[in-house]
């Protein structure tokens, strides 16, 4: 029995913060109904990337909406929107990211919904809560690293801004989501009370850089600078970075450089036996290290240092890492099928329960694929 | 407010970022959380520091993961010590660990074990590969991951090195899953009255991190990530996304009709992609145009021309603009927990409001063995 079998999940929710939380509870056995507008549904079904289409629609959406039922529905239709609220007065989780405002003016608000489900634990995101001078802003992923700092944390000194090349904020708040609706379960099947939960994109990255923010905070607000070269985090010393070998790459975590120094025959390193300055002249042993690597193959260094129980590993593309025997163990891809016969892969549920992995063979709907089935179960 | 997870006990023999991350988060909403740390030294994070910072003896990031918990110390491989820690587990409700496999059974506290000692325990590891084949012995550390996975070839531009995002990503997304597992199975328990054992690992969750720029990879012919010359945001999207210089700063623009764009701006000399393929398939020489256009005025000027014409654009702010903005002053997101040397931890709250409440705490990380004697009274180990 999956975790979260008999809980009912409406969601409202449109793109990719709060459907990805949807995602995690489906896959931990929830239900989950989508509710999408008439003729276009989710804006995200048509978000173009990289020009692929899978089955006519965008890949973004097939990847985060797979195990979810659609159900179409217009909410500023009268008769569609009571339609709408007889299933959320039967579900456990009503989910939105609306921006602040527009759900009150549809009457989807918390206060509007507990009086027809008290129980309902209500969960939504916005991009930067429900107050101040960006509450009306898009809450867009790059848009929330760009104000968040977090571009300032990657990359080298010098080159410039540097966001993480996925949506890593909508994301984190749909990961955050899933935890506070989750909690809220316990307690409703505990006590039978519901609660609000809400979490907003640019908290969620925040609390993404509790490390350094709280650094920032303790070093008197000095600003953020980058390691000149191999950069791999702005607040840790060397030999922390990735390096050019002549074959590829290599990641260096931790450890000691004149030991690191004497393990890959680097005299220059034995001049650095003080562990504050691994961090204070970081740049300089970069260098070192960057032209010593780059005399060698990934596969060299790794048979030295990795012995020596240094922390390092070859840098890897998802071609080199999906033909690992490591790889193939975890049995992490799956397919799964669409109503119209639609096959495709994507990655499975990561987390494993009583040693079960959770996977689903359903794809993403259809546009309103299920609303004939639900509206009989529920609404006849 | 009662907290959702008030009444639930975690034990936490989690070191470092990961296994703690996910305790953090229990104890921010509500759970009672024990990290049990060797004596004299505790647990190993307390001596990673970011620019050589430490607090009251431990390192600022120890105090960043640890606040709100309370510490017990225990040798494990002493039988008494083990004993009462045996005591203490009849009694929780959750323990997580991120020991490499195999130590856990050693040490005589593997989850076979501790089922006979407790069967309504949610028993919770986190590896960095899994529990079998060729990796099980490597290190889980989060640079290694995210090196291994490849997510360091999804940041940074065309011509940089593999570029791994400087935070730890790996460890803090596996930790947000970690608590996924445990709440879900607590939730469970309401219904079957038995525990669980939830596993996650470093190397899966940074995939499923990845999910859909993985799903697009496995149906287009393995196409990979192809990273923007420059000012890249995004491998797989096409042109405005990324990151521009002005004459006084940065300036995001994230996805949106190119068209509708250089109209607004006036830009002649992008009339010619119309075809919305090819912002992608001719991201670099679209993106150079916008680059020596946008370079001529302020962030600000541009912001009052396209914000208000529904264009999806934002500053680049850091650390210093970032928490001096009242933005961030309304957000509340800051709190200064006290130390027992008299110091204060300046540091962020939880980002999940219950009920429109910001969860505040109480305490700050505690000191090595800093509630043993509380705790063997109170549990009567």
């Amino acid at each position: 029995m999956k975790p979260l079998e008999d809980i009912l999940v409406i969601d409202l929710s449109q793109f990719l913060s709060a459907p990805s939380a949807t995602l995690r509870l489906a896959d931990l056995g929830a239900r989950v109904i989508k509710v999408e507008r008439p003729k276009t549904g989710d804006i995200s079904r048509q978000l173009h990337v990289s020009n692929l289409k899978m089955n006519n629609e965008s890949p973004l959406f097939i990847a985060v909406n797979r195990n979810k039922e659609s159900f179409e529905a217009d909410l500023k239709n009268e008769v569609d929107k009571q339609r709408v609220l007889k299933l959320i007065a039967k579900a456990d989780v009503l989910v939105h990211n609306f921006r602040p405002g527009v759900v009150e003016r549809l009457g989807f608000d918390y206060e509007t919904i507990k009086k027809i489900n008290p129980k309902i634990v209500y969960g939504n995101i916005s991009g930067y809560g429900d107050e101040g001078p960006w509450k009306s802003k898009p809450g867009q992923d790059l848009l929330v690293q760009s104000l968040s700092g977090l571009t300032w944390l990657n990359g080298n000194d010098g080159s410039g801004p540097t966001p993480v090349g996925i949506a890593i904020a909508d994301i984190l708040s749909g990961s955050h989501l899933v935890q506070g609706i989750l909690a809220a379960l316990i307690k409703k099947g505990k006590t039978g009370i519901g609660t609000k939960i809400s979490v907003s994109m640019l908290e969620s990255i925040i609390d993404f850089q509790f490390e350094s923010i709280t650094t920032f905070y303790h070093d008197g607000g000095e600003p953020t600078v980058r390691p000149k070269s191999n950069s791999a985090h702005a607040y840790l010393g060397a030999p922390y970075g990735v390096y050019k070998t002549q074959n590829g790459y290599f990641a260096l975590a931790m450890g000691s450089i004149p030991f690191i120094g004497e393990l890959i025959g680097c005299n220059e390193l034995a001049e650095y036996p003080e562990p504050a300055s691994w961090f204070t002249k970081r740049d300089e042993i970069k260098t070192i290290l960057a032209n010593k690597l780059n005399t060698n193959t990934t596969e060299h260094w790794l048979s030295i240092l990795e012995p020596a129980d240094i922390w390092c590993a070859n840098v890897m593309d998802w071609e080199t890492l999906f033909n690992q025997d490591g790889f193939k163990s975890l049995d992490m891809i799956q397919n799964v099928r669409m109503g119209d016969g639609y096959e495709y892969k994507t990655t499975r549920c990561p987390i494993k329960i009583d040693g079960e992995y959770f996977t689903s063979t359903l794809g993403s709907p259809s546009l309103g694929e299920h609303t004939d089935k639900i509206s009989q179960e529920f609404l006849a | 407010m009662k907290l959702p997870l008030e009444g639930i006990l975690v034990l936490e023999f989690s070191q470092f970022m990961a296994g703690p991350s996910a305790g953090l988060r229990l104890a921010d909403l509500g759970a009672r959380v024990i990290k049990i740390e060797r004596p004299g030294s505790g647990e190993a994070g307390r001596g990673i520091a970011l620019k050589n910072l430490f607090l009251d003896g431990s390192s600022l990031v120890f105090h960043t993961v640890n606040r709100n918990k309370e510490s017990y110390t225990a040798n494990l491989k002493d039988a008494d010590d083990l004993d009462r820690v045996k005591k203490l587990i009849e009694q929780a409700d959750v323990m997580t660990h991120n020991f490499r496999p195999g130590v856990m059974e050693k040490i005589g506290l593997d989850y076979k074990t501790v089922q006979n000692i407790n069967s309504k325990l949610v028993y919770a590891s986190v590896t960095g590969y899994g529990t079998e084949g060729e990796w099980v012995k490597k290190p889980g550390q989060d640079l290694l991951i995210q090196a291994m996975s490849g997510f360091a070839k999804l940041t940074g531009d065309k011509d940089d090195n593999p570029t791994p995002v400087g935070a730890a990503v790996s460890d803090l997304i596996t930790g947000t899953h970690l608590a996924h597992g445990i709440l879900s199975s607590l939730l469970k328990r309401i219904k079957t009255n038995k525990g669980a054992l939830v596993e996650v690992s470093l190397l899966e969750s940074t995939l499923d991190l990845q999910f859909e720029v993985i799903t697009g990879y496995l149906s287009d012919n393995n196409q990979k990530p192809n990273r923007a010359k420059q000012g890249n945001a995004h491998a797989y999207l096409g042109a405005p996304y990324g990151v521009y210089q002005t004459k006084d700063g940065y300036l995001s623009l994230a996805m949106g009709s190119l068209t509708n764009l250089a109209n607004i701006l006036n830009i002649s000399q992008l009339a010619s992609y119309s075809d919305p393929n090819s912002w992608y398939e001719k991201r670099d020489e679209i993106m150079d145009v916008l680059r020596a256009f946008l370079i001529e005025k302020n962030t600000q000027d541009w912001l009052d021309i396209l914000e208000p014409k529904g264009i999806w654009c934002s500053d680049v702010f850091d650390y210093k603009k970032l928490l001096n903005h009242e933005a961030y002053d309304l957000l509340k997101m800051d709190q200064k927990l006290p130390l027992i040397s008299g110091e204060e931890i300046h540091t962020t709250r939880c980002p999940i409001r219950l009920n429109d409440e910001r969860l505040f705490n109480k305490k700050a990380a505690p000191r090595v063995g800093q509630n043993t004697e509380a705790i063997i009274k109170e549990f009567n180990l």
